[in-house]
């Protein structure tokens, strides 16, 4: 891990200073820029819209919508187990982490817990989504700067995860697993040993990915000194995850909050970045996938036995009441602020998604950058459309 | 060409061409949702390489593109883009409709800002079920396609005749 | 039972000790300190959460409050609609005379006296303590002041929650649609909204559409949905 240099933060502060000196001489006209919604570069349908001086960005926005598909209405008239089938597909990439917090919430109302054996699993199953979302992420990351071998390498490793959740579930992604109570159904006989050898092969592609893109001189120049965001900004617009701690905030919530879930029961560390730019960004979640796969094997050394479900009637009605659960999701924070009345589904769900806030905070650190510099910030931010619009 | 339109062309000039335009489809992908994801690992990862079946994906663009797999929800707001997606392809053109909420609104059928289907815009010609279809499913759908393509009228095609859209793994659109 | 850890339980070397109820207490005091009166009602869940209904014209003197006491991590900010929905779960025969539901506005926790109340979250990364907060917003008067100053990442949420349920934000430099087209009309997470599709053609609700397969290999039929099945215990 390095830090900026003194002499590579004086370098960038001049290169920028120059550039706005001969944009002056210049006489330049402004023009708007539209990246988007449909574009290779942005992962899915954003629409950002820069208002440009020559190549400096002098006011960008993103617009979002473009996949509001009204979530938090549809909860409302879906019963609980619905609701888990729907909000499996907000954050697309790491499915099964999607379900978690609602089903945590929804067994605080009810006031029951899993069984250990299901907690254990559930642990597995969300730190193995965290691997399939963050190794694409790593492959996008490539491709968005320009490099285009990491993303085939990205999905096929992606390949064997995709594999092991299939092989417990039944779906590649979606898997809609959860239940409140516990799980649908135990592991399938030799998972464990066969999750043991994919967590030996994607530390070997976390390896191929340090090789081929952190030491790359060409990605490391243009990633280090953009995107600059002070730990106290990112705390105010609610950046999370990777993001947060890319900025040198120590916040963790698999680490700082007590959950039914075995993240207590396995020493993991938490990866923190001083520099707060793009490539502490990406740095920190390649760092992260490769702890996910450590914490994976320690978690697949312990699994206790036992049922995979608690007892629950089998038409759920949760009693009345407000619950709050937020998880350590690849994305970021995300929570499920759930209402009921007693009914057999929500009164109001309130999603709390990673990716909102992760991209609101683009208006203000994109002013003053260069229009590739958008990618790379946005890029580096990393959200997914379904997390931002719900 | 007035061949194309007014009169049959010979039979084996016939085959010959649309042999030739089945084996080289360029696919534009319009990937909104999880779809997305399964299209990429159908277009991009080794496993279920669709450059195999002759179809390249990833065209510089949609004016030279021959088929678009619409995979992801639709919503209100993107339906303009998506008919001038449509509109913007060059004759002789195809549409995948992949995964449900493409089909017909899928899992968000009741929601105030999704489009119950993208048919609603633009002409499909094959519709791939599933939530997300298996990479497998996609590939059949274009091998599919690739098979009506063979047999082909262009005549017919160019008047924009009635044609019945193909659904992967049987049923039918009424 | 959710076990819940008191002070005594943490074990020695436990990041920035797990919040108690002690930790929870001060900070309702704290915030009486300085709003007084403004704090109407708080909701404590012990060893779990802490819900805090403040009055709708100190909604921002109370996040400066929090602000100043080391609330420092914006988490959200929506808004909740008390009335039951007249459409039930959109399950109706439209064919059918409508049926008759309830129309009790009844608030959740930490009380309330409108139909409309804003909710927010906020986390002290350094206490590892989250606090939720919640105001009353009047029906004739459907506006609070905006976060902006205090939370700078207020910004989107704020606009989310005005097009949602068409609350306003004194303060708030562009209130404009974010999610919806700018065309959209009326406030689509408001109970008073219908989903058309479902009263075009509604769900029918929970119906074993398949017979539920049995032990012992004999199918059970349909309207399985009431009690007569067994339950399904987990796989032992």
């Amino acid at each position: 891990m390095t830090v900026l240099s003194d002499r590579q933060r004086l370098s960038y502060i001049a290169a920028q200073a120059a550039d706005a000196r001969l944009n002056v001489e210049l006489e330049t006209e402004g023009m708007t820029l539209n990246i988007g919604p449909q574009h290779p570069a942005t992962h899915g349908t954003l629409r950002i819209i820069a208002r440009l001086d020559g190549e400096q960005v002098v006011w960008a926005e993103p617009s979002a919508g473009y996949m509001h598909r009204g979530y938090e209405k549809l909860t409302e008239v879906r019963t609980f187990p619905q609701v888990t089938t729907l909000i499996n597909r907000i954050d697309w990439l790491g499915s099964f982490a999607n379900e978690v917090p609602f089903i945590l919430a929804a067994e605080k109302l009810m006031d029951i817990e899993a069984p250990p054996r299901a907690q254990w699993i559930r642990t597995i199953l969300f730190e193995l989504s965290r691997i399939a979302n963050v190794g694409l992420f790593l492959g996008d990351l490539g491709v968005q700067m320009g490099a285009i071998t990491p993303v085939f390498l990205a999905f096929r490793d992606r390949e064997y995860v995709l594999n092991l959740i299939e092989g417990a579930t039944g779906g590649r992604f979606h898997p809609n697993f959860d239940r409140i109570g516990g799980l649908k159904e135990d592991l399938p006989k030799g998972w464990i040993d066969e999750t043991k050898q994919v967590m030996r092969k994607l530390r070997g592609f976390c390896d191929e990915m340090d090789d081929l893109l952190i030491g790359n001189e060409i990605f490391q120049s243009r990633t280090r000194g953009i995107g600059v965001i002070p730990a106290e900004i990112a705390k105010q617009y609610g950046l999370s995850g990777p993001n947060l701690r890319a900025s040198g905030v120590d916040w963790d919530l698999r680490r700082d909050q007590v959950l039914p879930m075995a993240w207590d029961k396995v020493d993991f560390k938490v990866w923190t970045h001083p520099d707060g730019d793009s490539f502490a960004r990406c740095w920190v979640r390649l760092q992260e996938t490769r702890e996910a796969t450590k914490i994976v094997d320690q978690l697949l050394d312990g699994i206790p036995s036992g049922p995979i479900m608690a007892k629950v009637p089998r038409i759920i009605k949760v009693p009345e009441g407000e619950a709050w659960v937020s998880t350590e999701n690849p994305l970021g924070e995300m929570g499920y602020y759930v209402v009921s009345k007693g009914d057999l589904g929500p009164f109001r769900v309130k999603i709390r998604s990673a990716s909102f806030n992760n991209i609101s905070i683009a208006p203000w650190v994109l002013k003053g950058v260069y229009v590739p510099d958008i990618i790379t910030i946005l890029a580096s931010l990393y959200f997914i459309l379904g997390d931002i619009d719900r | 060409m007035g061949l194309v339109d007014r009169g049959r062309m010979p039979a084996p000039l016939t085959k010959l061409f649309n042999m030739g335009r089945s084996y080289s489809m360029w696919v534009y992908q319009w990937g909104l949702a999880c779809c997305a994801i399964e299209m990429g690992a159908a277009f991009g990862s080794p496993r279920y390489d669709v450059m195999r079946l002759g179809v390249i994906p990833l065209p510089a663009s949609p004016r030279q593109a021959d088929l678009v797999v619409i995979s992801g929800t639709v919503t209100d707001k993107m339906a303009p883009a998506i008919r001038r997606l449509y509109e913007q392809m060059p004759e002789p053109k195809y549409v995948i409709s992949m995964g449900s909420c493409a089909n017909c609104g899928g899992p968000y059928w009741d929601s105030y800002s999704v489009t119950k289907g993208v048919d609603q815009l633009i002409p499909v010609d094959v519709y791939v079920p599933g939530c997300p279809p298996r990479p497998e499913a996609l590939l059949e759908g274009i091998v599919l396609l690739q098979q009506r393509i063979k047999n082909e009228d262009m005549g017919a095609k160019w008047r924009g005749e009635d044609y019945t859209p193909i659904v992967v793994g049987g049923g039918r659109i009424e | 039972m959710v076990v819940g850890l008191s002070d005594t339980d943490v074990a020695a070397d436990a990041p920035a000790a797990l919040p108690g109820d002690g930790l929870r207490e001060g900070i309702i005091d704290a915030l009486r300190r300085d709003i007084g009166d403004a704090l109407v009602d708080t909701h404590l869940v012990p060893n779990d959460d802490l819900w805090l209904r403040v009055a709708t014209g100190s909604w921002r003197a109370a996040a400066e409050s929090l602000h100043a006491a080391g609330f420092d991590y914006f988490c959200y900010l929506s808004a909740l609609d008390w009335m039951p929905s007249p459409y039930g779960r959109g399950e109706d025969d439209p064919t059918a005379p409508p049926a008759e539901r309830s129309t009790e506005i009844k608030q959740g926790y930490a009380g309330g006296e409108t139909r409309f109340q804003i909710l927010a979250r906020l986390t002290d990364t350094t206490r590892h303590v989250g606090v939720t907060l919640k105001a009353d917003v009047p029906d004739d008067m459907l506006a609070v002041d905006s976060w902006i100053p205090v939370y700078a990442g207020a910004n989107w949420h704020e606009r989310e929650t005005h097009e949602m349920f068409g609350i306003g934000f004194n303060g708030h430099p562009d209130l404009r649609n974010i999610y919806l087209p700018t065309e959209f009309e009326g406030f689509p997470l408001r109970k008073d909204f219908p989903l058309l599709a479902r009263m075009v053609k509604p769900w029918p609700g929970i119906v074993d559409v398949e017979p539920m397969p049995v032990a012992d290999g004999e199918a059970v039929g349909e309207e399985a949905a009431s009690a007569a099945v067994p339950d399904e215990d987990g796989a032992g």
